[in-house]
């Protein structure tokens, strides 16, 4: 075991980071200070991190290819688990809060609300990433793991999707939230489109057969 | 589904204030352990009692409650029912309301009425409901995004004001302007409808004893952000129907264009009852999140959803014959 260095110590610090929106979740539920509706409040603020983290997830890559960075690498693994984390909070807020005693109609919902179709997959879809998130499933699936990875852009496209498709008539003209968060995402898309051939170039001129580590998803 | 009678509930039964807010408390601590939700979510409809009548704002009116419009469960409280509400003229937010309505001028007054009766004219508010007896009536309040509310109004039968006015035989319907006042209404700046809000609704349904002009909640004053001074309150139909800010009163042979069923036509027709069976996509219909009692509750809030709001037994005959998917 090697010794923790900055980006180790580190670590615990961005998980008690990620993990305050939840707490203060937690504190305006025992406050009452969620208003009228607190369920919806919660099932917003629940989605909106869980997505928040996936886009953080996202930008790691092309934040380590500006800053040259790498280390930024390593803070990945735990900010996708923090977005499957979140995601299942958003589902479980739902399906025990929200739907509570009326259970018959979660297939209903699910399958007949398109935008609740669209969230649940993106949801299911989280879950085969973060069973592979560990470094034995990653050694042992190799070039595939990168390639399961790949989900992550289908799942952001679900979510933001998911957003957009519940924001109430009218409002796409006042509320441009759901769009910002498309935009970003859309952005972060696209910043891995042309640098990628560079990566390859770049790869093809390493010596072949000698990677230290599963190479990370694009 | 029939409707039962609901249970008496005297003032001497509203639980004391502090007593009620200890109650708060315990609900609270109960809400985070896992064990309370078997017990909390046997709350629905049957719950606790009303909660303690308003603070101040607002000036009291004298009315007389009546008794034969009653719903069973709690009321919402003062507080969410008017600071959580859609009225888009202050934006699209349910919170803009009550917080950009400050500004707003409910007096002095007018209301225009014309169309297909036989007294037309410009009427000031206060010549308009002289004589008129206000009631005060709890009604269930269903809102097409599937939350609903218990609400006490003070108002009066819609019905007795439209037949002061003395609509003619060729008064089919009867349609309702809200006020227009980009000034006072900051919403009013994105085209989210065609200002102004127009609703309308057949003569039948109108003069239909269930159909409330309030002037009044929670026995004061409507606050600005409820549709001060004079609203429309439709208990069966979807909440949207219910016109506030009303300046504008219209008999007509034909039926009227109606905001939100030309914005969209496909979600909103121009009936509008609810009905959990004819669902408008994004939202089903079928249930609801019953926003009421002490405003802390996390679970056990969501309710089935009934046809016309639980007012079947009262209204449905005004649609014997009518296919209500069709005529949604």
């Amino acid at each position: 075991m090697r010794r923790p260095d900055a980006v180790g110590w580190s670590k615990p610090l961005v998980a008690l980071l990620a993990l305050m929106p939840l707490v203060l979740l937690v504190l305006a539920v025992l406050h009452d200070t969620l208003g009228p509706d607190p369920v919806s409040r919660l099932e917003k603020h629940t989605g909106i991190w869980a997505l928040r983290l996936l886009l953080l997830t996202l930008a790691i890559t092309p934040l380590r290819r500006i800053t040259g960075w790498s280390a930024l690498l390593r803070y990945r693994r735990m900010l996708g688990l923090f977005t499957f984390f979140y995601a299942t909070v958003h589902l479980t807020v739902y399906l025990v809060i929200d739907l509570g005693g009326f259970w018959s109609q979660i297939f209903t919902e699910i399958a007949k609300k398109p935008y609740i179709t669209v969230g649940f997959a993106a949801w299911l879809l989280l879950i085969p990433l973060a069973l592979t998130s560990t470094r034995g499933m990653m050694r042992r699936l190799g070039r595939r793991w990168g390639q399961l990875h790949k989900l992550v852009y289908l799942i952001g496209v679900l979510a933001v999707l998911h957003y957009l498709w519940q924001v109430k008539f009218g409002q796409t003209i006042a509320v441009r939230q759901p769009v910002v968060y498309a935009a970003i995402l859309a952005a972060l898309l696209l910043a891995r489109w042309r640098p990628r051939r560079q990566a390859m170039a770049i790869s093809a001129r390493r010596a072949p057969g000698r990677s230290p580590a599963p190479a990370p998803p694009p | 589904m029939p409707t039962r009678r609901p249970p008496d509930l005297p003032e001497r039964d509203v639980t004391p204030e502090a007593i009620f807010h200890d109650r708060r408390r315990l609900v609270r601590l109960l809400a985070l352990s896992p064990l309370a939700l078997a017990a909390c979510s046997q709350k629905g409809e049957a719950g606790a009692p009303a909660p303690a009548p308003p603070p101040a704002p607002g000036t009291a009116l004298s009315f007389t409650p009546n008794p034969a419009f009653r719903t069973r469960g709690p009321l919402t409280s003062w507080q969410d029912v008017t600071h959580y509400n859609n009225y888009y003229e202050f934006g699209t937010s349910k919170s803009d309301p009550a917080r950009y309505s400050g500004t707003f001028k409910p007096q002095p007054w007018s209301v225009t009425v014309g169309g297909e009766c036989e007294v037309p004219g410009i009427f000031a508010f206060e010549d308009l409901i002289k004589g008129i007896a206000l009631e005060q009536r709890i009604y269930r309040h269903r809102c097409v995004e599937a939350w609903s509310m218990v609400i006490p109004w003070v108002g009066f039968p819609l019905g007795v004001l439209l037949k002061r006015f003395k609509p003619t035989s060729r008064a089919k319907y009867v349609a309702f302007t809200t006020v227009d006042r980009p000034g006072q209404m900051p919403g009013l700046s994105y085209p989210v409808l065609d200002w102004p809000y127009r609703e309308g609704l057949r003569i039948d349904e109108a003069m239909h004893p269930l159909a409330l002009l309030a002037v009044g909640v929670y026995g004061r004053v409507l606050p600005n952000q409820n549709g001060a001074p004079l609203r429309l309150v439709v208990p069966w139909k979807y909440g949207f129907k219910s016109t506030k800010a009303i300046v504008q009163i219209a008999f007509s042979e034909t039926q009227p264009v109606t905001s939100w069923s030309q914005a969209a036509p496909d979600r909103y027709g121009f009936y509008a009852n609810v009905n959990p069976e004819v669902g408008t996509v994004p939202w089903s219909q079928h249930t609801e999140r019953r926003i009421a009692g002490a405003g802390f509750s996390l679970f056990g809030n969501r309710i089935a959803t009934r046809l016309f709001n639980g007012y079947a037994d009262q209204v449905a005959s005004l649609y014997a014959g009518m296919d209500l998917r069709r005529d949604y």
